[in-house]
């Protein structure tokens, strides 16, 4: 009886969770879908009405959308592997024994809780303006000629840009990991003779795969939907050179009023989003039960 | 011997550490450096030692009332974060002490609703809010705000409660506790730490969030990442008041976000990294 009236608790008190995160989720996602069917512009007065599949073969065959999902594709690998591989290095040097490694680790987390915007046009003014930026000065320090960073490499510097971002979050992850890695087992290790390189490969790296695995999918998740960055910065441009996915639905949405496109194209990123969250789910999932 | 090789190898890595810290942490510096010059002074190449002068600081509180973009930054971040809370305690708790066969799936699920991508259903609630009359309403951001981070709060506090043992509840049963006291004297005081690790890092978040709160405000509203982005559009040379009000956007969550190292790695790997 008890159990009975606990458990019909439990039920009460998990309900407005449950309730708001399903009507967030679904009921924009149906109007989502409806839309992607439709011929719809509110600046139009012409409804077509049901139009099948033709908004995303429109949203296809845009020159713009290949481009968008490659440059998303480019944005999320690449910055992956800066900062895993830069975020391994990194925990490793800050792990060692130093001094003054709490303010280390303190710089080093840092960038992660700037704003986006910010971080963006710290960039992209004081850092990479191909006139006034530090770079400039750099370059004509060594006689070269500055580079300009968002007209000539768009992509890649916005690459730089969220690296840098996300840097301290793998680094700060992968250390908590590498720290609660058994210190006998690693003088263990050094007794029996093990240099650092196959430390690393048999003992470390081992240990670290399940945080590395962590940082990759969280990561991947906020990396398929970079916008603030995008929008501060090159505006998508110059022409599609650093339109991602969330970037050409917002312009198809919300610039050009073209809905019909911009929801085939939000089911696309939905599409994309699910293949992606299908892993992660089974990595947290798992972890879960130890 | 090996005493100098030891002191040897730390002051290499302390270098090395060093050295990449303050390049990571170069352009926060930078900024604000750059927040305490003048406009002249700021394109003048490359300057570490600024003039001191406060005046991009006065001058964005003249010209643009920073005050009002931060004061719905707290605003939005606190107020989104309690309401979370309110809504996320009760189902984490549940979860946390009465487990079900369910439990894992439904908070699987959650999870499942933060890989949404936020444009897909950028129209739709686009059009919501237009019709409810919540563009640009700081209470139509907040519930926004509260339901973005809804799963991370219900699950950061679901790893936290489910570590307070439950022989203490046990205990307090035996001892003729009711359900009521029980809450109130057993469990709060160990539920608070984990509360407030959970309220830290949601604030963190909700202060940073930079799109909903850049497409769903026009001045009203809008906090402090609106009110950046504002600044994308070249008007002049602005730099040092952009440093100053990036400054300013940036100081309170860095700080906070120093004291929370720990939490942050918890919160955001779903409790699989400790």
């Amino acid at each position: 009886m008890a159990t009975q009236q606990t458990r019909s608790l439990a039920r009460f008190m998990m309900a407005p969770s449950v309730v708001l995160l399903f009507v967030w989720m679904i009921v924009p996602l149906l109007f989502t879908l409806w839309f992607s069917f439709q011929q719809y512009n509110p600046l139009n007065p012409i409804r077509d009405g049901f139009v099948g599949f033709s908004n995303y073969a429109l949203f296809y065959s845009n020159p713009a959308f290949l481009q968008s999902i490659l440059n998303t594709l480019a944005i999320v690998v690449s910055v992956l592997v800066i900062t895993v591989v830069g975020g391994i290095l990194l925990a490793l040097l800050i792990d060692q024994p130093m001094w003054g490694q709490g303010i280390v680790r303190i710089l080093v987390i840092s960038p992660f809780f700037v704003m986006p915007p910010v971080a963006a046009l710290v960039w992209k003014n004081m850092i990479m303006h191909p006139q006034y930026g530090v770079f400039a000065d750099i370059a004509r320090f060594f006689g070269a000629e500055p580079i300009d960073w968002f007209g000539q490499h768009p992509l890649t510097a916005i690459i730089i840009i969220v690296a840098w971002q996300w840097l301290p979050f793998a680094t700060l992850i992968l250390l908590t990991s590498l720290q609660s890695l058994d210190g006998e087992q690693k003088e263990a290790a050094e007794m029996d003779g093990a240099g650092f390189l196959s430390r690393f490969i048999y003992l470390t790296l081992p240990h670290m795969s399940r945080a590395i695995t962590v940082v990759i999918l969280i990561q991947t998740i906020f990396l398929l939907s970079v916008y603030a960055e995008i929008l501060v910065t090159t505006n998508g441009g110059p022409g599609y050179a650093s339109t991602n996915l969330p970037f050409l639905v917002y312009q198809k949405a919300l610039l050009e009023f073209k809905i019909g496109q911009a929801s085939a194209g939000g089911v696309i990123a939905v599409i994309l989003a699910n293949i992606v969250a299908f892993f992660a789910m089974r990595a947290v999932g798992k972890n879960l039960d130890k | 011997m090996a005493r100098a090789v030891t002191t040897q190898h730390k002051t290499i890595a302390t270098a090395a550490a060093w050295i990449v810290a303050l390049l990571i942490f170069f352009p926060i510096l930078y900024t604000i450096i750059t927040s305490f010059k003048s406009e002249q002074e700021a394109i003048q190449g490359f300057n570490l030692i600024p003039s001191g002068t406060f005046e991009s600081y006065t001058e964005v509180q003249a010209r643009s009332g920073y005050f009002k973009f931060f004061f719905n930054s707290v605003l939005l971040s606190v107020g989104s974060t309690i309401l979370a809370l309110l809504v996320a305690i009760p189902a984490a708790w549940s979860m946390a002490f009465s487990p079900t066969k369910r439990t894992k799936d439904i908070l699987m699920w959650m999870l499942s609703t933060k890989m949404m991508p936020a444009v897909a259903v950028l129209f739709p609630i686009y059009l919501i809010f237009r019709d409810s009359g919540l563009l640009d309403s700081r209470i139509g951001l907040m519930i926004m705000l509260m339901l973005i981070n809804l799963p991370i709060v219900v699950w950061m506090l679901y790893t936290y409660f489910r570590e307070i043992p439950g022989e203490i509840l046990e205990a307090a049963r035996m001892d003729g506790a009711s359900l009521w006291n029980e809450i109130i004297y057993v469990l709060t005081p160990m539920a608070v730490p984990g509360i407030a690790s959970t309220m830290l890092l949601n604030i963190i978040l909700a202060w940073n969030e930079a799109f909903w709160t850049i497409r769903l405000t026009t001045t009203n509203a809008a906090p402090l990442t609106a009110f950046i982005s504002s600044f994308s559009s070249p008007q002049g040379l602005f730099w040092a008041k952009l440093s100053a009000a990036s400054t300013l956007a940036i100081a309170p969550i860095l700080i906070m976000g120093w004291f929370s190292q720990k939490q942050l790695v918890r919160g955001l790997t779903f409790g699989a990294v400790k």
